[in-house]
């Protein structure tokens, strides 16, 4: 990672209309990446992103002129933000270009109809019709969650507590606050066991990375991208193992065996999991080998995820204290784990962090999952 | 079908990409996510890589970097379309593909906006519709010996063209391919282990795409600038200098006949303003020195979008590996390019091929 840049970051932004939320962050990573001229210096441009967040048909029509990338190498992968960095990792190992731009971005604050939208990715057939509301899948998931791992929904609410805390320390963040689990306990069912206080709400921004291979990387705050994976699983949850499914720990032993590290989980330095759903950054930290099975929530309440923790989880706040950014939700977690590697994230800095670990689910209903391993530019632990 | 012409298992394939056209044609959003079973990557890494209309030809150029970075050493491409489920008719789908300030208001659809870039072309360098008629003739009489052929007719002639129903000037009914339902898969695989699968191996042997500005009103439409910087950056890592004389078999994409004319002078196939008067000459047909669209094209088997990757990427393989049966080109090719074209006249996606 040569350079990064973020935009918007905030519930609304009535000033940037999306393309130029694109524009702002794709400006400010080239800046951070030396002062880069897209149009000459960038080989190919990725962007992340699904027509019907954006509301156009064939999104990546859209997308060259707000990058910098017009008459040049552009493509969209219709997945996370993560997914857009593991296609940008293969190119560059191909050698096909030294620089890639991925990026990705939500203007949820467009979207009037966001939860028909998200009921749309069901199955027509078979789960569409079950409710009207899709958060039933996750209540549902956290349900079963709940039964396998004995954790209960005040486990749940302490990843709120302190995810909505750590957010005070992040200024790209939205929904800082000091909460109890109380407040979580009497926030409204959604669909009984998650309550609204256990869904991330939507944000908008826009994050853009630049990568770019050893031999033309500029500058001395590189972040080497150690590995990538990336995983799927059957649509039908009824069919998944624990409805969730196994996608999550197929990616991060792919991308723990791309970046030659073994047992990872016990050398992270931190952890930027996916939080949309409080329950799921305790189901994922299993899945993804950093907690025992069903033993997140018993580490959880001792402390090991907290930001002076042991493994610092979601220091950023997640997406429960930054917002859910759609298809931006994987770089801005990546986005936390480079800053934390180079040193920048102020006071809520990881002393001496040097491994850190990027995950994204892309939602319901999907078990799509993706994940980063970055390391700092010391070289391997 | 693809995995036993490789003698394969769905568990020996490492990583799949997928293809398809907006998700608006099988109404769900997300919808690569809702076809994982169908396409076979449970429990696998999967990419859905997008380019519109040009992702018939994309996904093959995304496998090549899932193989030639390392990463994986078999990789399945599945595309898909299904237009048929959308009601009244494809075409309003594309309702929100245009810009909603600047297009929208104008109601364009595409038949109309192509017939802009058609006019262009032709007023431009003076082309006779009859000369572009020709593709359309050459492409459905090829498709007769295509297995899929929607709209294969081995007797039609310049005349039926000329007379068939206008849709929107210069553009008529038999000018243009089909909305279509389709599929298609390729495996590809790493170069040390492809003779494990097969004695007539196909290689690709260069890659490149180009997107030009969403401003489409601004660009002068005469020629397609995106197909030809994709096509130089393939051809640069084919080592191909002179296209005309080194290529010996080519599928470039034809949803109009017109866009074949455009797409061969992007691919240095023809002077500018000559592809038209090529083919009319007979200069492509399937027994010439360079037969173009030997498939039968979009124009003949018909265009289900990302699923052209059967007839485009999929055919020349099948040409140079010496499989295309009775549409077989004579002429023993050894070097092919396939290209396919999309977003709002703005993408060019393309793939050089050599017989191993």
């Amino acid at each position: 990672m040569e350079g990064v840049g973020a935009a918007g970051f905030s519930t609304a932004t009535p000033n940037l209309n999306w393309k130029e939320l694109m524009f702002q962050a794709a400006s400010r990573a080239y800046e951070d990446a030396g002062g880069l001229n897209p149009r000459k210096d960038v080989g190919a441009f990725i962007t992340c992103a699904e027509d019907y967040w954006e509301g156009f048909g064939i999104f990546d029509e859209f997308t060259p002129d707000q990058m910098g990338g017009v008459l040049r190498p552009n493509f969209t992968v219709t997945g996370d933000g993560l997914h857009g960095l593991a296609q940008a990792f293969m190119i560059l190992r191909s050698g096909l270009f030294d620089r890639v731009a991925v990026e990705a971005h939500s203007k949820a604050s467009d979207l009037v109809s966001y939860r028909d939208i998200l009921l749309h990715a069901f199955d027509p057939i078979w789960h569409k019709p079950l409710a009207g509301d899709p958060h039933f899948l996750a209540g549902l998931e956290m349900a079963s969650y709940l039964g396998r791992s004995g954790a209960t929904e005040e486990d749940c609410a302490r990843v709120v507590v302190k995810n909505r805390g750590n957010a005070h320390r992040n200024p790209l963040a939205s929904f800082e606050g000091r909460l109890a689990v109380e407040d979580v306990m009497r926030s409204p069912k959604v669909s009984d066991p998650l309550k609204h206080l256990d869904i991330a709400p939507l944000a908008d921004g826009s994050v853009v990375f630049v990568l770019a291979n050893r031999r033309v990387a500029r500058g001395d705050r590189l972040v080497p991208l150690r590995g990538v994976g990336w995983s799927e699983d059957t649509p039908f949850p009824e069919s998944r193992d624990g409805l969730a499914g196994t996608a999550a720990a197929l990616a991060v032993r792919q991308a723990a065996r791309v970046a030659r590290v073994e047992a990872l989980g016990g050398k992270l330095d931190l952890a930027e999991v996916d939080d949309q759903f409080a329950f799921k950054e305790l189901q994922h930290l299993e899945a993804l080998g950093l907690a025992p099975p069903g033993r997140a929530h018993e580490q959880a309440a001792h402390g090991r995820f907290d930001a002076d923790g042991e493994l610092p989880v979601n220091v950023s706040g997640g997406s429960l204290g930054v917002g859910n950014l759609l298809e931006a939700k994987g770089l801005a977690r990546a986005l936390e784990v480079v800053t934390q590697l180079r040193g920048e994230a102020g006071s809520r800095q990881v002393e001496g962090a040097s491994l850190g670990l990027a995950h994204a689910w892309r939602g319901l209903p999907t078990a799509s999952h993706a994940v980063a391993v970055f390391s700092d530019g010391g070289g391997a632990k | 079908m693809a995995l036993d012409d490789a003698g394969l298992d769905l568990k020996d394939i490492d990583m799949v990409i997928f293809g398809s056209a907006p998700d608006a044609f099988d109404g769900i959003h997300m919808k690569a996510e809702n076809m994982v079973d169908g396409m076979g990557a449970v429990g696998k890494p999967m990419a859905r890589v997008y380019v519109g209309g040009g992702t018939g030809v994309f996904t093959a150029i995304a496998a090549w970097w899932h193989v030639a970075s390392g990463m994986a050493e078999r990789v399945l491409v599945v595309n898909e379309e299904k237009m048929s489920s959308c009601l009244p008719h494809a075409q309003s789908v594309f309702a929100h593909i245009w810009d909603p300030i600047l297009d929208r208001p104008l109601r364009p659809n595409l038949v109309w906006i192509f017939a802009m870039e058609m006019q262009r072309y032709m007023s431009r360098y003076g082309i006779p519709h009859e000369d572009i008629a020709a593709v359309a003739v050459k492409n459905k009489r090829n498709a007769v010996d295509h297995p899929c052929a929607q709209l294969a007719d081995a007797k039609i002639t310049v005349d039926d063209v000329l007379n068939s129903e206008p849709i929107a000037l210069p553009v008529r009914r038999l000018d243009i391919s089909p909305p279509s339902d389709g599929a298609a898969a390729l495996v590809f695989a790493a170069d040390d282990i492809v003779r494990q699968h097969t004695d007539d191996p196909v290689y690709i042997s260069g890659v490149g795409w180009n997107l030009d500005t969403t401003m489409w009103q601004s660009r002068d439409l005469v020629f397609p600038q995106y197909v030809a910087r994709a096509a130089k950056m393939a051809y640069k890592m084919a080592g191909i200098t002179n296209p005309r004389k080194e290529i010996h078999v080519a599928e470039p994409y034809d949803p109009f006949d017109y866009k074949e004319c455009h797409h061969m002078e992007g691919l240095g196939l023809a002077p500018r303003g000559q592809g038209a008067k090529q083919v009319a000459e007979g200069l492509h047909d399937r027994t010439s020195d360079q037969p173009t669209c030997p498939s039968g094209g979009l124009l003949g088997v018909g265009n289900p979008i990302a699923a052209t990757l059967g007839i485009k990427v999929g055919e020349l393989y099948l040409q140079l590996a010496g499989k295309a049966g009775r549409r077989q080109v004579k002429n023993n090719p050894n070097e092919g390019v396939t290209q396919a074209w999309g977003d709002l006249m703005q993408v060019g996606t393309v793939v050089t091929m050599r017989r191993g």
